[in-house]
């Protein structure tokens, strides 16, 4: 295993489904610390290039590193401990929890707050402590976004722009080290955008990870991002600066065509 | 602070007096036996409620087979009392009994947990249906010497006493356990499966493990509960532990609220409760009325806790208010951080919430109130 320059490398990353190849050949590559973008008109392929990073599918050819570490052939929960947390297009909270308890259940898995299952049954001093610590944690992290006042709320409850941003904030209590967002300013007002543009880049000053976004809202991509790809039916039609890929000939005649 | 650590811990308190209660009059004499029977039935109907409860209100998954568990309980932990000793009236062996039963019927947990991992709603809820029926059959058709076939296994009675002691000391086993489990990590953990399993698994939690947890956590307290059944009769009969058996019990789960431990311990002593005094109360030609009030009472009752049109007298005729004008709520005096465990809510909740008008928005102010916000 050689330590890579790059937080996320994908070689030839590929999947059909039968005889359609919904993703084929994608190689990203992602510096830390990066905000990267992936665009593209609908069904390129965008989000099942997520599915791919996160173990919902498997490829069926090329792989991909996390800091030079093979991830491919692993389930969803393995690649989530790994240091991969994502998002989802259409929002999906732990609707009948309160707010602060969905990012504990993103605190889960954190070391720091390691309890087994009969410390927490006899209700020995260990449950009690990493209890407050986790909730302690769960409200920093509900701080930084804005939704402390909340915590005590059903997520079912919040208004759409508050559960677009509890997602992210459980996806980064798990402590990833690449954060995978799906269309984050989806159904967003310009308003709620500028907010989430700032949350972002709060995200990768304070925690330091690297973000790969999925985003229609190219005014919101290529203020925000560092690099981005464009993908039309499964490949690469263009990569790099955010200015420049959007300026190339090919991208806009898949976007509005010749 | 006080005030809530008071009621966090209130249905131990409840059950502990009782069943202190009546243990007192039970080894006094004062308790007679129509009574130590009924009582033995509902801490075996709360127990089933309780663990029933964590698969179906926690966990989110429909299990029709909790009276397999249970039969497998009854039947293992009976024999095993037979073969240790022919009257069985010692502490150790139903002890014994009981842990062996518990186990046998956990170890069927897990192996019902296996395709639950991959089954999801109305399929696994025919996998646990069809194992609750392979069961019942198993022992039915065994051999008189094994588990007695068509007539049944006759277990050692336990004197009724004390057997009623030990029911009320396992329905507290049985709360402390799956209600520590439920109100800590892993049962936020478990709770998020129900809620999205899709986003649980891309939070990293381990479903296979927490879903495995649950069934045999789950399986061996009905197997508890079928031990106790067993040891309260003189005959285990297959027949028992029938589909409608199993219904009832998810009946039990569904009226008391899912997601609600208290609510189910309550519904299980109400429905035990009728069908006990349904039973003696119509006896020969009138018995076959018997399923058909039992029906009538359930139906009121969900008419009652459901119909828009009754919302005011539920409101003003409830035990939240009955507690409230006894005691002024002070709604400061909750500390808004810690969770409301006590009730959950759940999606039959929220459907409510959601369908409502301007009545349902000030009770969901008052909610606010009760949180201190």
């Amino acid at each position: 295993m050689t330590v890579s320059e790059f937080v996320l490398e994908t070689k030839e990353l590929g999947i059909s489904f039968g005889g359609l190849k919904a993703v084929s050949d994608v190689n990203l590559k992602i510096k830390q610390g990066e905000i990267y973008g992936l665009v593209g008109p609908n069904g390129a392929g965008k989000t099942t290039v997520f599915n791919l990073l996160t173990g919902v599918y498997q490829p069926t050819t090329g792989t991909f590193f996390l800091n030079g570490k093979e991830l491919k052939g692993f389930g969803q929960e393995r690649i989530n401990h790994e240091g991969i947390a994502r998002t989802f297009q259409n929002i999906r909270l732990f609707n009948n929890m309160t707010v602060v308890n969905n990012v504990m259940v993103g605190l889960h898995n954190n070391p720091e707050f390691k309890c087994n299952m009969l410390e927490s049954i006899f209700r020995l001093p260990k449950h009690f402590k990493v209890e407050k610590a986790m909730r302690e944690r769960a409200k920093e992290l509900l701080t930084i976004f804005g939704l402390l006042d909340e915590r005590n709320n059903l997520a079912c409850n919040l208004p759409y722009g508050k559960q677009r941003k509890l997602e992210i904030a459980r996806a980064l209590a798990t402590n990833p080290t690449l954060l995978l967002l799906d269309e984050p300013a989806a159904g967003m007002n310009p308003n709620e955008t500028e907010d989430l543009r700032k949350t972002i880049e709060i995200i990768r000053k304070q925690f330091g990870i690297t973000i790969l976004l999925i985003e229609h809202d190219l005014k919101f991509v290529s203020e925000i991002c560092d690099e981005i790809t464009v993908l039309n039916f499964g490949t690469a039609l263009a990569q790099g600066k955010a200015k420049d890929a959007l300026n190339d000939p090919e991208v806009i005649k898949a976007y509005i065509g010749k | 602070m006080a005030n809530i650590k008071w009621k966090r811990y209130l249905n131990y308190i409840v059950i502990s007096a009782l069943a202190v209660l009546f243990a007192v009059l039970s080894l006094t004499g004062t308790l007679k036996l129509g009574t130590q029977i009924l009582l033995e039935k509902i801490t075996i109907s709360i127990i089933l409620a309780v663990s029933l409860s964590m698969v179906v209100g926690f966990l989110g998954e429909l299990s029709l087979g909790h009276a397999g568990f249970m039969c497998v309980g009854a039947y293992i932990g009976g024999k095993v009392a037979c073969l240790v000793d022919g009257d069985g009236n010692s502490h150790l062996i139903l002890i014994t009994a009981i842990l062996v039963g518990g186990v046998v019927a956990a170890i069927c947990g897990f192996i019902i947990g296996l395709p639950a991992l991959r089954l999801k709603g109305d399929y696994l809820a025919i996998v646990t249906l069809a194992f609750g029926e392979i069961v019942r059959s198993l022992f039915l058709n065994s051999t008189p010497e094994s588990f007695g076939s068509t007539l049944g296994l006759k277990t050692p009675r336990y004197d009724s006493r004390f057997l009623l002691i030990y029911g009320f000391v396992f329905v507290l086993i049985a709360l402390a356990v799956i209600q520590n489990l439920i109100k800590s990590k892993h049962g936020r953990a478990i709770t998020a499966i129900r809620d999205n399993e899709i986003a649980a698994k891309a939070t990293g939690i381990n479903i296979t493990k927490y879903k495995l947890l649950v069934f045999i956590v789950s399986a061996f307290f009905a197997g508890v509960a079928g031990v106790l059944f067993s040891h309260a009769n003189y005959t285990v009969q297959s027949k028992t532990f029938d589909y409608n058996y199993s219904i009832e019990i998810l009946v039990m789960v569904v009226l008391g609220g899912m997601g609600s431990i208290n609510g189910a311990i309550i519904s299980a002593t109400l429905i035990t409760f009728l069908n006990e005094e349904l039973t003696t109360i119509l006896t020969g030609e009138l018995s076959v009325l018997k399923d058909l009030l039992y029906a009538l009472i359930l139906i009121l009752l969900i008419i009652y806790n459901n119909a828009p049109a009754l919302k005011g007298v539920r409101e003003k005729y409830n035990l939240r208010a009955f507690v409230g004008k006894i005691r002024k709520h002070d709604p400061a005096a909750d500390k808004d951080d810690e969770a409301k465990w006590h009730r959950v809510p759940t999606k039959i909740d929220m459907n409510e919430v959601l369908s409502t008008d301007l009545v349902v928005k000030e009770s969901r102010a008052e909610k606010g109130d009760r949180g201190g916000k």
